[in-house]
């Protein structure tokens, strides 16, 4: 460690903007063994160390930043493992910029340190050397049931797993991994990323069920009659939403949710290799800005569009996508439309999109969010081409389970009521988190979540077993 | 993987397939359908369950070649298997407790209705079916359908056996001769229910038809099966698929199921050309 403050982040390579929208591989390149030495090195060991008090799950950062600097990878792994269970996953999509590396000193003077490219630097190590042994635990004779395999699913299933119960994942779609497999773009978060974390689970015994649609396959009580001790409930928020304006239902428009997963789960970009179609014209429209968003232009150019707009009636202050998307979306030649709103859309003969309408805003009082209103400017109505809008609106908890077992409580909004301390529902055995809890969030909330639940199920289930 | 138990040919293009899905079967009730997908390239489709077995935990298919992946899904052979068979998946048929109902099923839409018919019996509702297809070697089902059917009609648009003309017109002909139906329930392709709606409106009789909308996940997540009812957008696949005819906009949802007309085209072409070649 240097006694100097060094005040410049050491950049990660990255593929170039022109080549990148060609293809999906990850943007992102990954540091190097010199370069994450490098920047570890500019960590200043902090006694009381603030990063950590801007980290969800609470990743002991100091010390596994320490064991990079000192080139002890397999502490550093075992270090950011105690509390995180994917970090090949967050250190590529968590916000770092609003959580841990906000908080750091260093960020004061200048770059704060890159905690998220040494966190993915140190789980790809650990992909490139291969799983630990899993550990040998004494077989609890109790059996958990995770409806939905996302980040919350996951690491619910692995912490249960690791403690020695019975334990069996069930997914309504064809392939495990919630958004990280059908929303998060290749290019950001490479499937196989996901596809080692998942066949790691099953190497700890884990079994994962898919094509189970929980409320129509299997209800809760379905579960329990089968013999399932505990249930946790990861089922996110899947359901899109839509503007209600006129033209939404003219072909070519799609939500982001559908757009994303024909392209990422079913490689509709490979048609005909693959049988999945998806439509991309010359001009695509993204209507939000947050991450969904930028995945869905950005997917959009390498699916073959030539322009791809992002419209947002707020401005970029407003904007929620991770500063780095952002950034690379500009890169790649995203158009960015602020205060802007669409109010209508215009096909032809076919019924196929053609052109939408659009209203320019102006911010006005701040609303419940903090953040201030949009207000529509009168008469500024104006009227773009485009033969696609994707709608990134945000999205809601998905109903399925809750509609099918009354007697767990929802709020007006959908979300699932859950004790904070232990993931535990109003049902008893029945516990939950995640987006389906909180509403659409990010994967590391996700993932605390299904950890609380994991050990709110253990104290559950201990004292079951009196 | 989920095998196929038995194939058997209904006609030349449409074929029956009993598939090993206990999953699927445990729950399974009139009406609801199942998304396939074929093998690891293959897209999700939805199909209607036809009938389904609990003890045996199976569920029976009927499937009509009309593009790419219904024809792929035809030439598969008892033995082997589907890689993804996930349901049951939308609301069941709504069904009344007692009275009297009519069914209209048109092409392959028999096969989805047959189940509901079974169902309808065993409460003791009285059935009246009506089938239709365009000649005789497309009538599917004729058997199955007397079985659980207080009266069976046969119709074929050319005459080539029962009645001639569509099963509209042989609905007309029954309520002009003063039969009396509580509810209709109508299960064909897009032209069919539509027709269907267009003859039952004006006899004020309530009527019930199964929508087919394009289909990704089946569970509520995409929105690509939107399809407008009376004038609100309704998820054809967790809202649906059955919906009153009278309400639904079914020019906008004939118009949505064509928006991979061309790339269905462009697909049957270059796998022609690859058996061509080989
Ligand atoms: C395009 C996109 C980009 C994003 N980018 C980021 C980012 O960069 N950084 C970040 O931190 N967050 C990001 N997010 C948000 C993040 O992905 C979610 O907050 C997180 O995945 C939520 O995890 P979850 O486990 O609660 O649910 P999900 O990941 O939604 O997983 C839920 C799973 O449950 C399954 N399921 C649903 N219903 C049932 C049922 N009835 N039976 C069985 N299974 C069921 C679903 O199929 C799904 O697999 C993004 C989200 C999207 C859509
Ligand atoms: S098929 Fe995706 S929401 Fe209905």
């Amino acid at each position: 460690m240097s006694d100097k403050i060094n005040p410049t982040r050491v950049p990660m390579s990255e593929q170039d903007a022109k080549e990148r929208i060609s293809d999906f591989r990850e943007v992102a390149l990954g540091y190097t063994v010199e370069e994450v030495r490098r920047e570890a090195e500019r960590c200043i060991q902090c006694k009381k160390p603030k990063c950590e008090d801007g980290c969800p799950v609470k990743v002991p950062i100091r010390d596994f930043v320490m064991a990079v600097a000192e080139g002890d990878d397999e502490k550093a792994l075992e270090l950011v493992k105690s509390t995180n269970s994917l970090p090949a996953v967050c250190g590529r999509v968590c916000p770092q910029e609003e959580q841990c590396e906000a908080k750091c000193v260093i960020s004061k003077k200048g770059d704060g340190i890159s905690i998220g490219r040494l966190e993915r630097f140190v789980a790809d190590w650990e992909m490139q050397r291969g799983p630990a042994k899993p550990n040998v635990v004494e077989k609890k004779n109790q059996k958990v049931a995770i409806v939905g395999s996302g980040p919350a699913g996951l690491t619910c299933a692995g912490d249960l797993a690791r403690l020695g119960y019975d334990v069996t994942v069930f997914e309504a779609l064809h392939a495990p991994g919630g958004v990280l497999i059908y929303g998060i773009p290749e290019f950001r978060l490479p499937n196989r990323v996901v596809h080692y974390e998942v066949e790691n689970l099953r190497r700890n015994g884990v079994r994962i069920e898919t094509n189970a649609v929980i409320g129509k396959s299997l209800t809760v009580d379905d579960l329990f009659e089968d013999g399932f001790d505990a249930i946790f409930v990861g089922t996110g928020a899947g359901l899109p939403r839509f503007m209600g304006i006129p033209g939404e239902n003219l072909n070519g428009v799609y939500s982001a949710n559908e757009f994303l997963t024909r392209v990422n789960l079913m490689r509709a970009d490979c048609f005909p290799e693959n049988h999945t179609p998806v439509n991309v014209g010359k001009r695509v429209a993204v209507v939000g800005a947050g991450n969904t968003a930028m995945d869905s232009a950005r997917t959009a150019l390498r699916a073959g569009a030539e322009e791809a707009h992002i419209i947002y009636r707020r401005s970029e202050t407003e904007m929620t996508a991770r500063v780095e998307e952002y950034h690379h979306a500009i890169e790649e030649g995203v158009i960015f439309n602020w205060l802007t709103n669409p109010v209508r859309l215009f096909g032809n003969d076919d019924g196929w999109l053609t052109a939408m309408e659009c209203i320019r805003m102006e911010l006005g009082e701040p609303d419940d969010s903090g953040r201030r209103r949009p207000v529509p400017i009168e008469g500024s109505e104006f009227k773009i081409d485009v033969e696609n809008m994707i709608l990134a609106l945000g999205t809601s908890p998905n109903p399925l389970v809750p509609q099918t077992a009354t007697d767990i409580d929802t709020r007006s909004w959908g979300g699932i009521v859950v004790d904070e301390e232990t993931g535990a529902t109003s049902r008893e055995g029945v516990f939950a988190g995640g987006d389906i809890v909180t509403g659409a969030a990010t994967v590391i909330l996700a993932m605390g979540a299904g950890k609380t639940a994991a050990s709110g199920i253990d104290e559950y289930l201990k004292s079951k077993r009196g | 993987m989920y095998e196929i138990l038995r194939k058997e040919d209904l006609t030349d293009i449409t074929k029956l397939f009993e598939v090993n899905a206990p999953l699927v079967a445990r729950n399974a009730e009139p009406g609801q359908f199942v998304i396939v997908r074929i093998d690891e390239k293959g897209e999700r489709i939805p199909l209607t369950i036809a009938d389904y077995d609990k003890e045996k935990g199976t569920v029976t298919i009927v499937v009509q070649e009309v593009g790419f992946t219904s024809a792929m899904l035809n030439s598969l052979r008892e033995g082997q298997s589907i890689v993804d068979f996930a349901g049951p998946l939308g609301r069941p048929a709504p069904l009344p407790k007692e009275g009297s109902v009519v069914l209209l099923g048109g092409g392959f839409g028999v096969a989805p209705i047959y189940p509901v018919a079974k169902e309808l019996r065993n409460r003791g509702v009285k059935v009246t079916s009506i089938i239709g297809a365009r000649r005789e070697n497309l009538v599917i089902m004729e058997k199955e359908m007397q079985s659980v059917s207080d009266k069976l009609y046969v119709c074929t648009d050319d005459g080539s056996t029962g009645f001639k003309g569509f099963v509209t017109q042989k609905l007309e002909e029954l309520v002009a001769g003063g039969e009396k139906f509580d509810e209709a329930i109508a299960i064909g392709p897009m032209p069919m229910m539509r027709a269907t709606a267009k003859t039952t409106k004006p006899m004020e009789l309530k009527t019930w038809v199964s929508v087919d909308p394009i289909m990704v996940d089946g569970t509520g997540m995409c929105g690509a099966c939107r399809v407008t009812v009376a004038g609100e957008v309704k998820f054809g696949c967790v809202d649906g698929p059955f919906f009153d005819a009278h309400d639904v906009d079914f020019e906008e949802a004939h118009r949505r199921n064509l928006m991979y007309r061309r790339e269905e085209e462009h697909i049957m072409t270059v796998c022609r050309r690859g058996g061509d070649s080989a």
